[in-house]
């Protein structure tokens, strides 16, 4: 497939080559296509795009900077390691880009709630914050685990006036959290707009949560032709249901840019404690998982596999049906990294940079710490860190103190 | 009930026979559901007959899967049982071919999401359905557009392919679903997930169920939310064909006479 015809899907059905399209109960089909026909409006109103960008510079502080991580570079002995810094973005991750985005969008269709569900908390509170700004009312599904591991994010959602809803069914995390908030959505849809917080799901929302994150890369490209005087050689970014790679990444697809998508690989690939879904042929095979045909870690009968991760943004079932195609062609390599190489990416930055990451941007760091010590030193790598770790210090501590118990 | 010209009849023939029947003696088609498996993994060998002895036209049997999205509290927790107990999708065939030869007639149809079919080889699956007596699939999850492939094998082999219209589908989309639908067309009577915790507005349903009924070529068989006698009665004669699900699978606990008991209150109920 030619590069320039990847850059131009999803097709008017919402595949990405074999993978994307739209399964779900006829009640949401409708829907889905008002919502579909509502952004493809919006998307060619510049009105609507000066409000989205102005809110981008005034209120979430972009352009987010890039940061040449010295210390990191040399600890590591090769390539340089450079950082694109959503977690300097307001509320601390990426997810702001899209939650705004899309919370405009449900504005302008007369919507007066917000649905979402959330992992890591980031999005939760990406959507809670939107919520605030707009005037909305805001309701977040988040699995109990969940709850307890990213605690900090539960007081923040409920301190910016949403109502956050423990989803107690399955394995307490995100894939159960978006269950119930597909629910929701089926009973409310007539004044609620569900806000999905990854590339995933039901056409539209791949291409739309990717509209609103290619930010990212435009952004990036242009940061490092003036800082670095060219393009990075390396791109790599934390791939969960995909969105902050698909950012980085899709403004680059045409640049000759080697690209890494990072999953998270739990405890042990083997014993299926992971998320990663392309790394385990066993398991992740291309299925139907909350609205959308792609790799889907499952089991020999089609039920949808429990995973396990050490971040909560990154301990879910599917990819985004796009990083599913860029997989397939070869246009992007993804690889994983384990809970341990996370945390231990974790320490280094926070030692050696004065940065906490979030765990699910550690993953990203690992993979770029390990490439850099092969590749030279004129060689530029560019990790998106999408996240910030103050989320993380519970689970952080927690590990490390059975790491050295252990 | 068992005259051979029924007996002998398989798929789409069997359904329309099912609310044939039903009108000829001044009913309303009751249709009723439950999760296979649960609450045992053997339960359906018990409970199906106990519909069908409870008066059941038509019986639908859901094959649990472990994220399901349109259904409600009660069908996710029998779901969910019903895979711990080792439930599958070919388990369920084999309690499909178990139940006719255990004389069952009703027809049955396999209600479950599209990720184990798509698994298991849609045309595969229908192939197995047919073969082991069933009479057509439900698939709440497959939309119009993504399902040429599992309609094209239900039409090679004659069993139906019910569809499902929504308070949201809009005139021009329901008419195209009508045309598709084969052996019955599922009205859901309200926004939401399946469950008795949210009733139906009667009213609205009823203009509803009049458009419909006009548009469908197929007999229109109206669920979700319809838990009791007293519902069932407000829409005997306004529908072809009335669906009671999760208030089956609340009461299977409680055995397969309990049961009977049940389905014969709620068929009494849809005299006309």
């Amino acid at each position: 497939m030619l590069k320039l015809e990847i850059e131009r899907l999803p097709d008017a059905r919402g595949y990405f080559g074999p993978y994307g399209g739209r399964f779900v109960p006829e009640t949401l089909i409708t829907p889905l296509q008002e919502l579909e026909e509502a952004y493809c409006q919006a998307k060619e109103d510049a009105a609507f795009w000066e409000e989205y960008r102005g809110l981008l510079r005034d209120y979430v502080g972009r352009p987010t900077p890039v940061t040449f991580a010295a210390r990191l570079t040399d600890a590591c002995g090769g390539a340089q390691i450079w950082l694109k810094r959503e977690d300097l973005a307001h509320t601390g991750a990426h997810k702001i880009n899209n939650a705004l985005g899309q919370a405009l969008l449900a504005k302008r269709m007369g919507k007066t709630r917000l649905i979402a569900e959330t992992g890591a908390g980031q999005h939760g509170v990406a959507v809670a914050t939107a919520a605030a700004l707009l005037g909305l009312g805001c309701t977040i599904y988040m699995g109990c685990e969940d709850m307890r591991r990213q605690g900090p994010n539960v007081l923040r959602m409920r301190l910016l006036g949403a109502e956050v809803r423990p989803v107690d069914a399955g394995s307490q995390t995100l894939k159960d959290a978006i269950n119930e908030a597909l629910r929701d959505w089926a009973f409310t849809v007539r004044h609620s707009h569900y806000l999905l917080g990854s590339a995933l799901g039901p056409h539209p929302y791949p291409m739309m949560v990717r509209d609103f994150q290619r930010v990212i890369g435009e952004e990036a490209r242009a940061q490092m032709l003036a800082q670095a005087g060219r393009l990075p050689d390396t791109l790599i970014a934390c791939v969960g249901g995909g969105s902050n790679a698909i950012g980085l990444f899709h403004a680059f697809l045409e640049d000759p840019v080697e690209m890494v998508g990072v999953e998270a690989g739990g405890m042990d690939i083997a014993g299926g404690r992971h998320a990663a879904r392309f790394a385990d042929p066993l398991r992740g095979r291309v299925g139907i998982l909350h609205g959308v045909k792609t790799y889907v870690l499952q089991d020999a009968q089609g039920q949808i596999l429990n995973t396990h991760s050490i971040s909560a943004g990154l301990d879910y079932p599917a990819v985004g049906p796009e990083h599913a195609l860029l997989h397939d062609v070869g246009r992007v390599r993804y690889t994983h990294v384990s809970d341990r190489e996370a945390l231990g990416a974790f320490r280094a930055l926070a030692r050696l940079e004065g940065i906490l990451p979030a765990l699910e941007s550690a993953h990203a760091l690992a993979e770029a710490m390990r490439l850099a010590a092969e590749r030279p030193a004129e060689h530029i790598i560019l990790v998106n860190l999408s996240g910030r770790g103050d989320k993380d210090l519970d689970t952080v501590t927690q590990a490390l103190q059975e790491e050295r118990g252990a | 009930m068992k005259e051979d010209i029924t007996a002998a009849k398989q798929g789409v023939r069997a359904v329309a026979d099912a609310f044939r029947r039903a009108g000829a003696e001044g009913r309303t088609a009751f249709i009723t559901y439950l999760t296979m498996g649960y609450p045992a993994r053997d339960a359906a060998l018990e409970l199906v007959p106990a519909l069908e002895a409870g008066g059941a036209d038509i019986i639908e049997l859901g094959v649990p899967f472990s994220d399901p999205v349109a259904d409600g509290p009660a069908i996710q927790r029998a779901s969910y049982q019903a895979l711990q107990a080792g439930m599958t999708p070919a388990l369920c065939l084999e309690q499909v071919a178990q139940l006719r030869q255990a004389g069952i007639q009703a027809p049955l149809l396999l209600m479950g999401y599209y990720n184990p079919i798509y698994h298991y080889g849609p045309q595969e699956y229908v192939r197995d359905c047919r073969r082991a007596g069933a009479d057509g699939l439900i698939v709440p999850d497959l939309p119009l557009e993504e399902a040429d492939g599992l309609v094209e094998a239900c039409r090679r082999e004659a069993l139906a392919m019910v569809f499902l219209v929504a308070p949201t589908t809009g005139m021009d989309r329901l008419q195209e679903i009508a045309q598709r639908s084969t052996g019955f067309l599922y009205l859901v009577s309200r926004l939401g997930t399946t469950g008795a915790d949210a009733g139906f507005d009667a009213g609205e349903l009823r203009r509803r169920l009049e458009l419909v009924r006009r548009l469908s070529p197929v007999p229109v068989a109206v669920g979700f939310g319809v838990s009791t006698a007293e519902q069932a009665r407000a829409l005997a004669g306004l529908a072809d064909g009335v669906i009671v699900g999760s208030a089956v699978v609340e009461r299977a606990m409680q055995g397969p006479a309990a049961l009977r008991e049940f389905a014969a209150g709620l068929r009494a109920a849809l005299r006309k």
